[in-house]
Order: structure tokens, then C-alpha cells, then sequence
């Protein structure tokens, strides 16, 4: 139906172009004026006025239709006598009056549910005929007012460029939609979720075991459940296995990563750059959940046979082998961008250097770096914000039980690991263990964002000095 | 220690600080080579399937269908004893233990592939005629050399007589290599033979051009309002720096914001490519976003006052002449947003595209699974041939990633202008 009434709005409007631009083309040779714009722009400024608000208007309405109907639905229902004693047998009744409806139902069906499903299809029947109704007027209506304006000569290429500008600018706030949506769906959850646990137990709790809190309402939770549940929420584990993990890649990944970028920078011929500087940036393009396949099944069997046969105990899904290949994946985040950092060192620091006798590496280390340290910093902090919101690799490669452990070789988890787990499959949406999920991913997002602050103020910071 | 002492010192330091740069460049890029190396190995055997050459004989008694039979009634038909029946003649087996061994060397749809050989040519009842049948996982990767023999026999998957038999079809050159269709053309399915990316290609392709359709013209204005439009004030340096950090956020969370607001709050269907694009968009916008500015800021001044003075608006300037010179770049950095989505994995598998879907979707609203999705699902199985499968779906993807690249790689160094 919706499409229909796209495509309808859309032959219209496409129709009206031509309308407008031979109708003006005809008034101003009849009256012998002057238009104030090419004959083109009042056909865009027909098209534009008869789709927008046409379109705007189905937009919201097709938003907003099903949860009127819903609420009605559920009111008229409960009227009847049908009995719910809260939202979820409400929501099942709705779905059930839904399937009669299209006759995908197949169960008892009693008269109660019979004649709400008749009302329902008369309520869909009557939104429909009234969006269709309301829409066909709003068309006219902006057609109408559109077309006295052009009769009235506007300055229709004006016009059309201020509505244009407000589409931009409509563009441009969807990225702060993005953000709103995010901190909206997180906080939701989270709040829900720290109703029911105490914003100090998952704090600096030192256990986490979300498969205890099988309780699937959180609003009807007793206090012995509550009792039960209360230290299965300790996020101490996984910030700590997190951040060892990251803390393993960026020991893999700093020391390689920043000896590529100088020796990208300071020392290799045009040719040589040429040719290796996109082949360590493959290594960013290469998907995650390679690494975690090649990680999780190569690497770490490897390093587990080689620990046997040095006597060692290697858990398969060790710590070191998730950290080692997020390292590599982290690379030529380090190298590039440390790379630009260096370059933008001005030549002349270096000549100051040479002039008084230090050589290539001694001018590097002690006048080159230390100029570009906090350019250097910041891509190491970025690098670090990458590995630790990285969910691949930790969920293929790593452990999934929370050991509070330092050893490497042990099997550890990730914050990231956890939310997968937690809701991979089907989830009952108000049990505090899905709720957790989105506190997890609320820590996660504050904790990125902070380093992505700090890192791109420093580099900003490293930018302005030297311009 | 003297001067000349100091300075060999100095200089062997030098040497060192060199190596360690040759050294670290030498290490990422032998990893490269491991990886590519350790997928190509793994997965070039999938392309080719083994197949087991045996004689069919449509016996008219055990089916009962006649020569010219509608393609209706055969897909009706029961062709299972005859299946069962041809099956056993691939080798004497002296009981009924044995048998169901040796029926278990071929795959499950052994009944369907003499079904479809029967409907391609449906005079053959009372006839006989060679057919090769897929052979089960097992056969597969013993004959692709995946599988150790000399492990003992209650360790191994294969029996002792299941291997005699191999030994003995390969002896008679009845054990086959084709090209394997069913990897590209079947489902997800439990047994690795017959499982295939078919359904997993359909849905990344839904996704990736619903991704493109809601990104790209959205990144575009955006872009072009922030550079050419937006005056300097708060609200456009909040804008700016929303983007900056959006593109920074981990991908999980997206996974997260989908969930909430595209599955509970307005009730798209789940593990469909429609939420999947559009989750996808959400994240690969910010990420063209600021290449597509970095175009736009590259095209000179001079290009929009040229425009200026000859009469346009400010609108005729910016979208005659400054967006067509910023195309190629635009471009390329869309594709290359695109690349990174299309491996994207883990908001998809929040949204349940991990569900075990056997058909391939024909719609972007109906459950799929996706190319990175299912390297995921399959890496987690426990049989031998998924490793090959994984890695083999793992090389579909990498070559369209390269492809991608490639492309836009070659749209900005051919069209590009270059403003000296």
C-alpha cells in the first residue's frame, strides 16, 4: 500500500515538472513578463512542494499507525473481557487478533478474540482509507499553494535552493540521530538494568556469571531471586581480561607498528614505500572474523601444541593468541598514522640535528619522536580504543568463562565476547541478563569515546603546533 | 674508549635502528603471506566436490512411473528404494551393518540427484545409466587427503570396511573430482557436502545495496552541506564532532542500537537483510562521510569563484562544478566504506543473522544469513569439511573485497584531477 502511494506521489510529481515548466514558459510569453527564474525551477518547485510534505507526512504516519492500533486494539480487547494481567499476555493477545486477521492462526479461537479481530481489520481498514484521504489532500493542498505561487512569478530558483538547504542540513543531523539513537537504546536498557542491581556490585563486582539470572521479568524479581542474582554482575573480570588481551596486541602491535611508520617515514626509497605501504594496510582490510577464524584455528592449536611439548598447559582458547592476531590486525593502524605524524615534523628540526653531527637514528630518537609524541600517543590511544571494542577475534579466539587471571596462556574473556554471548539466539527482553548486555555496551561506549577524545585532541593538538 | 671506537658504535646503532624498521615492515608482511597462504590451502580443495561413479537401473518394478511421466508426478515419486538399491550394488556387503556402512559413503541427497537425472531425461524407466553421486563428507576428505588414515579405527569416523571399499573404488576409478556446484548454489545445510553459499551471497549482496542506497546519497549531502553550507558556528562543530567519534564507535554497538530500535521498538523482521542494511548504513556513513568531505575540501577555491562570477548561486556552483570534480573521489571512498561493511560481522549477528537458514532468500525480508555471518557459523562446527568450506567462503570474500578495492583504487588515480 505504501509503495503504491510512493509511486502514485512520484509519477505525480514527476508529471508536475513538465506542467510547471511549460505553464510558466506559456504565462510569461502570454503576458510578455519577464520570469524571475529558468523555466525549470518551477517545475522543481512544483516537484519538491507536492513530494516532500506528502512523503513527510506517510513517513510519521506509517511510524505511528501500529502502536495506535496496538493501544486501541488491546483497550477495545480488554472492554470485551479479555483478561491480561500484564504487557507481555497483552502484547501475545495483539499478536494473536493479528494472525486471525490474515488467517495465519490455526488454535481455539473464542468470541472475544473473533470480534476484536473483526474490529481490528475495521480499524486498519479506517486508517488506511484516512492516510490515503489525508494524503490526497495534502497533495492538493501544497499543489494548490505551490501553483499560486508560481502564477505570482516567485523567485522560484531561490525557493528551490532554500528547501534543497534544508534537506542538506536534514542529512547532516542524521549522524546526531545515529549518536541520540545509541545513548537512547543503551541508557534504556542500562537504567532498567542498574534498577534491579546496584550500580557498585557490577562496578566492582569480582564475578560474572549472567547465566545465573535465569529470571525472565526483571519488574517481578523477589528478593531472594534478587539475593541470588545480586554478584552474579561483577564487571571486574571483564575489564581485566579485556584489558590483558589489548594489552598483549599492543605489545605486539606498538613496537611493529611504530618501526614500520619511521622506516616508512625517515628511511625508505619512494619504491620500496610504494610498494609495502598498501600491503601492511591490507592487514586493516582483511575482515575481523578472518582473523578470528585463522586465530581461532590455526594459532591456537599452535601455540597449545607447542606449549605441550615444552611441558606447558595451553588452554586452546588462550589469552596470547587472541591478543597476538589483534596485534597484527592493529598494525597499520599504528604504522600509518604514525607515519603522517612523522612526516609532518618539519625538515627543519632534522637539518638542526645533522648539522651538528648526530646520525639518521640518533636524530630520530632524540629530536624526530620526541617532537611527534603526542601525534604518536594518540594513534596508540586510538589503536587501543580499536582493540577493545574488537568482537571477532576475542569472540572466536577467546574464552567465554570469566577468569580473573594474568597468565597468557590461560583462556580469559572480553566485554565484547560477553555481549554476543549473552545475546546471541533468542532473548527474553526484560530479563537483567539481556538488560546487561546494554550495560556492557554502555561501558564500552563511554570507555571508546573518552579515548577517542583524548586521542584526537592530542593529535589536534600535535597538528596545530606545527602548521 | 677512543674516538673512532665511539663513532663504529654509533654507527653499528645506526645499522641496528635500520634493521629493526626492515624487520618490522618484513614481519607484517610475511603475516600477510601466512594468512593468505594458510586460507588458500585450507580452502582451495572446496571448489571440487568427490563423487562416486555408480549404475542406475530405473527398475520399472520398484518405480511406478511410466516412460513421458509429467515432471509433477516424478517430483511425487519414490525413488528411494531404487537410490537404496543402486547404492548397495556399489559394493558386495554381507550384512545389514555393512550396508548401512557402505550407504553411508554417500551423501544424503543421493535420492535427489537420481530424481533430478531421472526428470532431465524421463524415457529411462527400465534403463541403466551411469551417474556420479556426491559422495558423504567423510569420502570427500579422505580423498582430498584432509583426513588421517593411520589414526586407530575406533578414533577415526571411517570404518576399516568403509575404508576397504574406498581403497577398492579407487582401485576401479569409480571415485570422481567435479566441480563443486553445490558450494555455490545450495543453502546452509548440516551436512558440509551439500552446504553452500548460495544463501549467504544473496543476503550480503541485499544488504551491501541496501547499505548503498540509504548511505551513499545521505554521506553525499551531508558532506557537501558540512563543506560548502554550513555556516561556522556550534551547532555544525558539534555535527563534525559527532561524525568524528561515530566512526570510531565499535561495531558491536551498533549491533546494540539495532536491537533495540529497528527490532523491539519498530518490529523490523529479524535476521532479515533489511535490517541489516540499514544497520550497516547507520555505521558506514560516518565512515564516507569524511572521505567524501576530504574530496570536496580538495577541489580548489578558485574552481567556486570562477562560478561566482559568472553568475551562479551558490547552489549552481557547488553542484555544476565542485561535485562533479569530487565525484571520483566520493566514490572511491564509498566503495571502500562499502569493502569494510560488507565484512563486517558482529552488529549482524546481534540482529540474529546467525539463524541456521537452509533457503535462499528471494527478498530483503526474508531470513538470510551473510558471507562474514557464515565463515562465523561455520568456523564453530565441529566437522572436518566445514574448515574447508569456511576457508573457501573466506576467499569469496576476500576476492570481493580485493575486487572493490581495486576499483576504487583505479576510479581515483584515473579520473581524479590533481590540483598543483
Amino acid at each position: 500500500m505504501n509503495l503504491v502511494l510512493i509511486f502514485l506521489i512520484t509519477i505525480f510529481s514527476l508529471s508536475l515538472f513538465f506542467y510547471g515548466r511549460s505553464k510558466t514558459k506559456s504565462i510569461s510569453i502570454q503576458n510578455n513578463i519577464k520570469l524571475n527564474a529558468l523555466p525549470k525551477f518551477y517545475g522543481y518547485y512544483l516537484v519538491l512542494w507536492c513530494s516532500i510534505p506528502a512523503l513527510i507526512f506517510l513517513l510519521v504516519w506509517s511510524l505511528f499507525e501500529p502502536v495506535i492500533i496496538k493501544s486501541i486494539i488491546i483497550e477495545t480487547a480488554a472492554n470485551q473481557g479479555a483478561i491480561f494481567n500484564d504487557k507481555n499476555e497483552a502484547n501475545l493477545i495483539y499478536e494473536k487478533i493479528k494472525a486471525i486477521h490474515l488467517g495465519t492462526f490455526f488454535g481455539d479461537i473464542d468470541s472475544i478474540l473473533k470480534e476484536s479481530a473483526i474490529s481490528y481489520a475495521k480499524f486498519l481498514n479506517l486508517f488506511t482509507n484516512s492516510k490515503i484521504v489525508l494524503i490526497f489532500g495534502i497533495v492538493i493542498a501544497s499543489v494548490i499553494y505551490s501553483l499560486k505561487k508560481i502564477k505570482n512569478n516567485n523567485k522560484a530558483r531561490d525557493d528551490v535552493e532554500l528547501i534543497l538547504k534544508g534537506l542538506l542540513f536534514a542529512s547532516s543531523l542524521i549522524a546526531i540521530l545515529t549518536t541520540l539513537g545509541i545513548i537512547f537504546s543503551l541508557l534504556f536498557e542500562s537504567i532498567k538494568f542498574f534498577s534491579v542491581i546496584n550500580i557498585f556490585d557490577y562496578l566492582f563486582g569480582t564475578n560474572w556469571s549472567p547465566q545465573r539470572a535465569f529470571v525472565s521479568d526483571a519488574s517481578k524479581i523477589t528478593s531472594a531471586e534478587l539475593e541470588e542474582i545480586k554478584d552474579a554482575f561483577g564487571f571486574i573480570p571483564l575489564i581485566a581480561g579485556t584489558s590483558f588481551i589489548a594489552l598483549i596486541a599492543m605489545l605486539v602491535a606498538v613496537p611493529i607498528g611504530l618501526f614500520s611508520g619511521i622506516y616508512m617515514a625517515e628511511y625508505a626509497s619512494v619504491k620500496v614505500r610504494r610498494i609495502s605501504k598498501p600491503i601492511i594496510e591490507i592487514l586493516a582490510g582483511i575482515p575481523t572474523v578472518v582473523y578470528g577464524f585463522f586465530a581461532a584455528l590455526t594459532v591456537g592449536p599452535f601455540f597449545r601444541q607447542a606449549g605441550e611439548s615444552l611441558g606447558l598447559t595451553v588452554s586452546s582458547e588462550s589469552a596470547l593468541a587472541a591478543g597476538l592476531i589483534m596485534g597484527i590486525m592493529i598494525i597499520p593502524y599504528i604504522s600509518s598514522l604514525s607515519d603522517d605524524v612523522i612526516n609532518s615534523v618539519p625538515q627543519s628540526l632534522r637539518d638542526g640535528s645533522y648539522a651538528i653531527g648526530a646520525t639518521k637514528s640518533e636524530t630520530i630518537k632524540q629530536v624526530v619522536i620526541p617532537a611527534a609524541l603526542p601525534g604518536i600517543i594518540g594513534s596508540v590511544l586510538l589503536a587501543v580504543s580499536r582493540a577493545i571494542g574488537e568482537t571477532m577475534i576475542v569472540v572466536m579466539a577467546a574464552g567465554l568463562a570469566a577468569n580473573l587471571t594474568i597468565n597468557p596462556l590461560d583462556s580469559t574473556t572480553t566485554i565484547t565476547t560477553q555481549i554476543v554471548m549473552i545475546l546471541v539466539g533468542d532473548q527474553e527482553f526484560d530479563s537483567p541478563k539481556t538488560q546487561s548486555a546494554f550495560a556492557l555496551g554502555l561501558t564500552l561506549f563511554i570507555a571508546t569515546l573518552i579515548l577517542n577524545y583524548i586521542a584526537q585532541r592530542a593529535v589536534k593538538k600535535y597538528r596545530e603546533k606545527y602548521d | 674508549m677512543t674516538k673512532e671506537e665511539r663513532l663504529k658504535k654509533r654507527h653499528r646503532s645506526e645499522k641496528r635502528f635500520k634493521l629493526y624498521g626492515v624487520a618490522s615492515i618484513f614481519v607484517a608482511l610475511l603475516f600477510v603471506l601466512i594468512l593468505v597462504q594458510n586460507i588458500f590451502s585450507k580452502g582451495s580443495s572446496a571448489f571440487m566436490k568427490t563423487a562416486i561413479n555408480v549404475e542406475v537401473f530405473f527398475d520399472p518394478e520398484l518405480l511406478e512411473l511410466q516412460n513421458g511421466a509429467s515432471s509433477d508426478d516424478i517430483l511425487q515419486a519414490d525413488f528411494f528404494d531404487i537410490t537404496i538399491e543402486t547404492l548397495l550394488k556399489a559394493y558386495p556387503a554381507k550384512n545389514l551393518d555393512e550396508e548401512n556402512e557402505l550407504i553411508d559413503l554417500f551423501s544424503t541427497d543421493a535420492e535427489i540427484e537420481i530424481r533430478k537425472a531421472f526428470l532431465e531425461n524421463n524415457n529411462l524407466v527400465g534403463k541403466k545409466i551411469n551417474l556420479e553421486i556426491t559422495a558423504s563428507d567423510d569420502i570427500d576428505q579422505l580423498h582430498k587427503g584432509n583426513y588421517p588414515r593411520d589414526l586407530p579405527e575406533d578414533r577415526r569416523r571411517i570404518s576399516n570396511f568403509q575404508l576397504n571399499i574406498y581403497d577398492n573404488l579407487v582401485e576401479s576409478k569409480k571415485i570422481v573430482k567435479n566441480f563443486n556446484n553445490y558450494f555455490f548454489k545450495n543453502g546452509d545445510s548440516r551436512n558440509p557436502e551439500l552446504a553452500g553459499i548460495g544463501g549467504a551471497l544473496v543476503g550480503s549482496f541485499y544488504s551491501i545495496l541496501i547499505c548503498l542506497l540509504l548511505s551513499f546519497p545521505v554521506a553525499v549531502l551531508a558532506s557537501i552541506y558540512l563543506e560548502e553550507f554550513a555556516p561556522k558556528n556550534k551547532i555544525t562543530d558539534f555535527i563534525e564532532i559527532n561524525i568524528n567519534n561515530l566512526a570510531a564507535v565499535p561495531s558491536i554497538v551498533y549491533g546494540l542500537l539495532a536491537l533495540q530500535i529497528l527490532l523491539a521498538t519498530i518490529q523490523l523482521p529479524r535476521s532479515t537483510p533489511l535490517v541489516a542494511g540499514i544497520t550497516l548504513a547507520l555505521m558506514t556513513l560516518p565512515r564516507i562521510i569524511i572521505p567524501c568531505r576530504a574530496s570536496l575540501k580538495a577541489v580548489p577555491p578558485s574552481i567556486r569563484e570562477g562560478a561566482l562570477a559568472v553568475g551562479a548561486s551558490k547552489f549552481q556552483s557547488v553542484f555544476h562544478h565542485v561535485v562533479p570534480l569530487a565525484l571520483p573521489g566520493t566514490l572511491s571512498g564509498t566503495i571502500i566504506g562499502l569493502a569494510q561493511a560488507l565484512g563486517e560481522t558482529a552488529p549482524l549477528i546481534l540482529i540474529g543473522m546467525v539463524a541456521f537458514v537452509v533457503d535462499i532468500p528471494s527478498t530483503p525480508i526474508d531470513p538470510s544469513s551473510s558471507l562474514p555471518v557464515q565463515v562465523y557459523l561455520w568456523s564453530e562446527s565441529a566437522e572436518r569439511g566445514f574448515v574447508e568450506k569456511t576457508s573457501a567462503t573466506i576467499m569469496m570474500l576476500l576476492s570481493f573485497l580485493i575486487v572493490m578495492n581495486f576499483i576504487a583504487v583505479y576510479l581515483r588515480q584515473k579520473f581524479e584531477k590533481r590540483w598543483n
